[in-house]
């Protein structure tokens, strides 16, 4: 699986004249996942989407292996994301959704656009909905063909988006499972997540972001057992 | 009353007129609509795109051609292209007044269809552009592959209206001056109650566009049925298994 790993440095993003992120810093080393955690409206989500450039950002930088990636879309070609609400191409089916971006991005044939998708689709154990609109399956199932659809690309990172959030709680289980699967597969991951069990278990590094900023990092076992910002604590208190 | 049913039904001017209907009139109202229904349809997707363009200098334009051609009256711009650019287009198409009637007629539909596709194309939820964005697909592939098919799906049975409106349309053609062989439904079933002074042609006529209006009716029903029974909201979520756990 390729890999790299992702520096985030002194990234700003303005709506506005509301700054929503005020200088973030974020190392994840190759083959790492860190989780991010943070009450709603502290800027979880756009780190994310300024990462990928969806939320351009004012200022700061974004270093894959060390470097700049100057062309966008070559950018979020290296880094994959994955959505809370799936964002499944709804007029193509399950295996079309992967081969789409395969052909329109990479250029596979369609042939090896074909094999690859089916193979990722394989992976994520729904090969048998290949021919299925994303509308009949159910949530778990979307995402864990976004999963693929992210993974087909060969990304050497991914983002997951508050990837469980908008599922039944019966399913959360089954998606967050194919993510420690990445996870310790040697993925490079950020994870944007209320699962707090999931970021204990599963993350090499936590960050606590607020109002923009990370406030608290460091190995789960610290930031969960010893937290030392009192906004941290007084969010594990909430959450716990 | 048998005067009132000779004058709109009388059977002997129906039946004479029915033969030039069908083989003239039929075909070059088809001709009219079916053209400007497809080149209206161009334009309105380009209308359409451009009207959507985050810069504006390209929306601008597209607002202005919009109001103009919706806000005329059908004839006005008939008369106006038709005549207006007989002159300078007479080296190249002669004095056959179709390629501008149907230049005209795309004009007023592209107006409104590129209303209808605008509407259809920003109906499309913002997350179907940006995952296709996040995997990396330039802004024309995600529009072009993305965005504009499930836009345009969506919108189908308001296009097929449109259409339905270009049919009954074309028949303003007649005011350019055309020849025998020239003739719409209307301008041949005109023509004759004009001669027998009977007003039956006119509703022979008038039967055969219901013969091509009618059925796209239903078709506008019937797509509108496919496409809600084919996209329902919660999907197939009845059909969910349950989902095994993989941790």
């Amino acid at each position: 699986m390729p890999s790299s790993s992702l520096l985030v440095r002194d990234l700003h993003v303005s709506f506005g004249p509301v700054e929503v992120l005020r200088g973030v810093d974020l190392e994840v080393p190759r083959g790492t996942t860190t989780c991010v955690i943070g009450p709603s409206g502290s800027g979880k989500s756009t780190l994310l989407r300024a990462i990928n450039q969806l939320e351009p950002p004012s200022r700061g930088e974004v270093l894959l292996d060390g470097s700049g990636v100057a062309d966008v879309n070559v950018l979020r070609r290296r880094i994959g994301m994955v959505f809370q609400h799936f964002n499944l191409f709804a007029h193509r089916t399950v295996l079309d959704n992967l081969v789409l971006p395969l052909r329109s991005v990479l250029r596979l044939s369609q042939e090896e656009a074909r094999d690859r998708a089916s193979r990722y689709l394989d992976r994520v154990g729904l090969a048998d909905k290949a021919p299925f609109r994303p509308s009949a399956l159910s949530g778990g199932q979307r995402q864990r063909v976004a999963i693929a659809r992210a993974l087909a690309m060969e990304p050497e990172v991914v983002l997951f988006d508050e990837a469980t959030s908008a599922l039944d709680p019966e399913l959360v289980k089954g998606v967050l499972g194919l993510m420690a699967e990445l996870s310790s597969a040697g993925m490079t991951m950020v994870v944007v997540t209320h699962e707090m069990g999931f970021a204990r278990e599963v993350a090499d590094q936590v960050c606590f972001l607020d109002h923009g900023l990370v406030v608290e990092s460091g190995p789960p076992a610290a930031v969960f057992g010893s937290p030392t910002a009192p906004r941290l604590r007084k969010f594990l208190d909430q959450v716990l | 009353m048998s005067d009132l049913v000779d004058t709109f039904l009388n059977w002997d001017h129906i039946t004479a007129v029915l033969p030039d209907l069908l083989r003239t009139g039929l075909v070059n109202t088809l001709i009219l609509a079916g053209s400007s229904a497809v080149l209206g349809t161009v334009l309105g997707l380009g209308l359409a795109l451009l009207g959507l363009s985050h810069r504006r200098w390209l929306r601008w334009p597209a607002r202005v051609y919009t109001d103009i051609f919706r806000g005329l009256p059908a004839i006005v711009t008939i008369l106006l292209v038709g005549q207006g650019l007989a002159v300078v287009a007479r080296p190249v198409i002669g004095t056959n007044p179709y390629p501008l009637g149907i230049l005209a007629l795309s004009l007023i539909a592209a107006a409104y269809i590129g209303e209808i596709f605008r509407a259809g194309i920003q109906s499309v939820d913002k997350g179907q552009s940006e995952a296709a964005r996040a995997l990396g697909m330039t802004h024309v592939a995600t529009m072009a592959k993305v965005v504009v098919p499930q836009g345009v799906r969506r919108v189908l049975p308001a296009l097929v209206n449109q259409f339905i409106a270009l049919v009954k349309d074309s028949s303003l053609v007649y005011f350019l001056g055309l020849l025998a062989s020239q003739r719409d439904l209307f301008r041949i079933g005109q023509d004759v109650a004009a001669n027998t002074g009977n007003l039956s042609p006119l509703v022979a006529a008038g039967l055969v566009y219901l013969l091509i209006t009618v059925p796209l009716t239903h078709l506008v029903n019937f797509v509108d049925r496919r496409l809600r029974d084919g996209q329902p909201v919660r999907g197939g979520d009845t059909l969910a298994e349950f989902e095994p756990a993989r941790a």
